[in-house]
């Protein structure tokens, strides 16, 4: 048990040094850091003065290691745009984005789970068809429109939210419904498939043959296993919800992490970008990290081989 | 005395087209091993699984008659049934690899059958699931307990399923297949087993089988069946001395039998393959491969007795034969 | 006498060949109509009118004969740019697919194929690429290197490729060890023709599956990023930046974002339709 987590926060490690190279590559694609900084209005000497005072005029490989060294012990630089250090920014607007996180996944969770159970056990019913039509729409709703439309619809015509901002929890509450709803669709049919898979295996027989009450094979027998499935898809969902928030935080000017990372592309800021890329892979290696432990706690054959 | 087990002209449809059982007729006495052999999907399984209402979703059952211990297992609902299975019928399975739920420990899986139907602490139910395991030869049972299914040998894990199908005490075991998917000599082990249980617990046991090595060394009696139906029934010893269905026969004769088959003589086969039985189907299933078929076996076919407790499907009249010297 | 037993086909196979002939019927007509949409709508997607802004659809009050959909806020006519629109989203679908299902399948093959270090790369790959952030990447990348079709294709292309790798690398390794595979290489045959011959064929239905999957993904990116203002460049007409463009109006002409929008769910539930049809028709014939 031990080992494989060491191995796994290894691996973690590895992915993320990979990361950081590839988002410190990414930063310099554009070409001249300098020039695109010092906006289209500079002079040739603002312009080298600029390069001096980022450090960009010493080769690329010293300004990589000097960055990756600095960012490992949480230093990542200063914001061009924002007048403040990159690691204050994200220290202030993490929290934002982990509860919307929060409120997103325990929706998705409390919503598709019941949803992808009562589908399996009504397998080939008129509910289980209902269900999977209902997945199949939700995957093909664009999340940046049904956030427009519940604007319409809750903020507007019914005022009973507020449209946008980060003030209060009522501003997380769309956001959150939205965020869910790119992750249900997901949640419901493996949920439902892997429940389907367990009630025809044959263990559930032997539980059914055993004479225990239907609940009991249902939620102690069959979801204990279709549970494992479920758990190791489910890090890569909250990945693709973390991607997903980005957009939601855009649209509902929610200041999250998300929302910091459009503004900085847009605002050219280099420092921040990369920061937030690295902030939120390491988000998703922890997650992931999470699920295997989760995952070996849930079946006994991960735990001992 | 009525039977322990009393079937008479089980019907299962799947989908509600295809049957796989069409009028089987079965009884198992108190404290008896009885056999159902046949070949691979000739509905014994179904059978099976249909006494203890676990078909597979989609699957239906009707009989005539379909008693357990003086009750009617088709009037019980879904929640009665449950009290019963486990507890008064128990069911062990082909596959012991599988069978086990592989996220629980084998002692809780154990101790449940006790507490759903007994009630009791979780204690007791452990203690009483160290106790058959011993009883049926699991070494150092205590450490069992704790342990998870996939760290135990198949057979290891049908001896558990045994043990686990006898915590309740039932009057009624079926075994399907128990030991096809056991190396041979684990087999033989399990088949011990289950005669000393039977013997020392007056425990039924309703064998299903395909191997009639097995039938010989344990049956009490015998119920052979063919696509769906019973087509003989005998005493174990009646039935391999004057066999009377020509399926019964042909089966028979497949089976080498040390002294009694010629080495230069080719052992005996049944020509053709298990028909496919649609609806509306009329007279005996067997005809497409039976030498002695004619015009009168698209009929209803009757049942005929050759013995007190032998009776078989076949429009012939029985024959005995003198026991062939050996 | 022996008839056979009915084959009867289970419940969820015959809704899955409806709801594949639904999807297919979806597709189709959104392409034909991206095809020849500029010959069947008399207007031009760019010609603005600004003495025509915002006119609503036919089906409200106060449309304009001959804009069936009504016009933008520039007084464009909005079904010719609906129907533009659907040619950029399946082009940015198809190309997407292309150079992701390139990479994807390659990397999954060689990893499955050959096992040991070669597949501990590939996997090393994958779960690399699942940690990075598409949207904010994407984002970056056109943000830090100006927008444009090409680019959108590009960067999409060069992220969206992790499912096509997993697949292709789990049923490589499912076949691998196969009998026909295995009298293949008995008889002589280059590695290079055993995957391309015998694994390559033996896959692709699985991976049909996926593309369809992933082509959807990426007409909802090309939107998503479109809508953010960092994806396909005006005045092209992507849907995305349609309904970006429409957003200051929507609490007044709540249609400026229905139309694109809707259009948008049914292109994409249609794709989606086709792979869970094409999956439910391989399942079947896999498992009976």
């Amino acid at each position: 048990m031990l080992l494989l987590i060491a191995r796994r926060l290894g691996l973690g490690l590895l992915v993320a040094l990979t990361v950081m190279t590839l988002a410190f590559m990414l930063t310099r694609l554009s070409g001249d850091l300098a020039i695109s900084i010092a906006g289209p209005s500079a002079t040739q000497a603002d312009v080298e003065i600029i390069r001096k005072a980022y450090g960009l005029d010493r080769p690329l490989y010293v300004q990589f290691f000097s960055w990756v060294g600095r960012a490992m012990v949480g230093d990542f630089g200063q914001s061009y745009f924002f007048k403040d250090s990159v690691s204050n920014l994200i220290a202030r607007r993490l929290p934002i984005t982990l509860t919307l996180g929060l409120v997103g996944l325990s929706l998705a969770l409390i919503i598709s789970i019941p949803l992808g159970i009562l589908a399996a056990v009504r397998e080939n019913t008129w509910l289980d068809r209902g269900v999977t039509m209902f997945t199949m729409v939700g995957q093909a709703i664009p999340s940046f429109w049904l956030a427009l439309i519940l604007m319409i619809v809750l903020g507007l015509n019914l005022g009973i939210l507020p449209i946008s901002g980060t003030g209060t929890w009522q501003h997380f509450v769309m956001p959150g419904i939205v965020l869910a709803f790119t992750a249900i669709p997901a949640l419901t049919r493996l949920t439902r498939s892997g429940m389907i898979e367990a009630m025809a295996s044959d263990y559930i027989r032997t539980a059914r043959a055993k004479g225990l009450s239907r609940a009991r094979i249902i939620f102690k027998h069959a979801l204990r296993n279709a549970a494992i499935p479920v758990v190791s898809i489910a890090a890569v969902q909250l990945g693709f919800m973390l991607g997903g928030s980005i957009v939601i935080e855009t649209v509902f000017a929610l200041h999250g992490v998300g929302y910091l990372g459009w503004e900085s592309i847009a605002k050219n800021d280099f420092p921040v970008v990369q920061a937030v890329v690295l902030v939120l892979a390491a988000i998703y290696i922890g997650l992931t990290l999470l699920s295997d432990i989760l995952n070996a706690l849930l079946d006994p054959r991960l735990r001992t081989g | 005395m009525s039977a322990l087990l009393d079937i008479e002209d089980l019907e299962v449809m799947f989908g509600g087209r295809s049957a796989a059982v069409r009028g089987a007729s079965l009884q198992v006495e108190k404290g008896e091993t009885h056999c159902l052999v046949g070949e691979s999907g000739c509905g014994k399984s179904v059978t099976a699984l249909s006494i203890m209402n676990l078909l597979a979703r989609g699957g239906r059952r009707s009989a005539k008659r379909m008693s357990f211990a003086g009750t009617d297992l088709l009037s019980l609902s879904d929640r009665e049934m449950a009290r019963l299975r486990g507890n008064r019928i128990s069911m062990i399975f082909q596959e012991p690899m599988t069978s086990l739920n592989p996220a629980f420990t084998i002692g809780s899986q154990m101790a449940e059958v006790l507490t759903r139907h007994k009630g009791g602490s979780r204690t007791a139910a452990l203690e009483r699931a160290v106790e058959l395991m011993g009883r049926v030869g699991i070494t150092a049972p205590e450490m069992r307990l704790g342990q998870f299914p996939h760290q135990l040998s198949g057979g290891l894990r049908q001896r558990v399923m045994i043990a686990m199908a006898l915590m309740c005490d039932p009057e009624l075991l079926v075994a399907d297949e128990p030991t096809t998917a056991l190396d041979v000599t684990v087999q033989a082990q399990i088949l011990r087993l289950l005669a000393t249980l039977k013997r020392e617990l007056g425990l039924a046991i309703l064998l299903i089988t395909h191997d009639l090595g097995i039938v010989a060394r344990v049956a009490d009696r015998v119920s052979v069946m063919y696509a769906g139906e019973v087509v003989e029934r005998a005493p174990t010893a009646e039935l391999f001395r004057s066999p009377q269905h020509p399926y019964t026969r042909g089966l028979l004769s497949c089976v080498p039998v040390p002294g009694r088959v010629q080495r230069d003589r080719p052992l005996g086969s049944i020509p053709g393959v298990v028909p496919a039985i649609g609806p509306g189907f009329a007279g005996c299933a067997f005809r497409s491969r039976c030498s002695h078929a004619d015009a009168s076996c698209e009929r209803e076919i009757p049942r005929r007795q050759a013995g007190s407790a032998h009776d078989y499907l076949c429009r012939l009249a029985p024959e005995f034969s003198e026991p062939q010297p050996a | 006498m022996s008839e056979p037993i009915a084959i009867h086909a289970p419940l969820t196979s015959r809704v899955g060949v409806a709801g594949f002939t639904v999807g297919i019927v979806i597709v189709g007509i959104i392409a034909v109509a991206a095809i020849t949409g500029n010959q069947l709508v008399p207007h031009d997607a760019f010609t603005q009118d600004l003495g025509n802004r915002l006119k609503p659809p036919f089906w409200m009050e106060g449309t304009q004969a001959g804009h069936l959909l009504g016009t933008d806020q520039l007084g464009r006519d909005y079904l010719a740019r609906l129907v533009y629109g659907a040619r950029i989203s399946l082009l940015i679908g198809i190309m997407t697919v292309i150079t992701s299902g390139l990479i994807g399948i390659t990397l999954g093959v060689l990893g499955g194929f050959f096992g040991g270090r070669v597949d501990d790369a590939v996997l090393f790959a994958i779960t690399t690429r699942l940690s990075i952030p598409v949207v904010l990447v994407a984002l970056a990348v056109v943000g830090l290197m100006g927008s444009g079709l090409g680019l959108v294709v590009a960067t999409l292309g060069l992220l969206l490729w992790d499912r096509f790798a997993v697949v292709a690398r789990a049923t490589t390794m499912q076949i691998r060890g196969l009998d026909y595979v295995n009298a293949a290489r008995c008889a002589g045959a280059s590695t290079l023709h055993l995957l391309v011959k015998e694994i390559l064929p033996n896959i692709a239905s699985h991976l049909a599956v996926v593309a369809t999957l992933e082509m959807a993904l990426a007409i909802l990116l090309e939107a998503a990023l479109s809508f953010l203002g960092l994806g396909v460049p005006p005045p092209l007409p992507s849907w995305g930046l349609m309904i970006a463009e429409g957003k200051d109006y929507m609490f007044f002409s709540p249609w400026v974002i229905m139309v694109p929008g809707v259009a948008l769910f049914i292109l994409v539930l249609g794709i989606n339709l086709v792979g869970d049809g094409l999956r439910n028709l391989l399942g079947s014939e896999r498992s009976r």
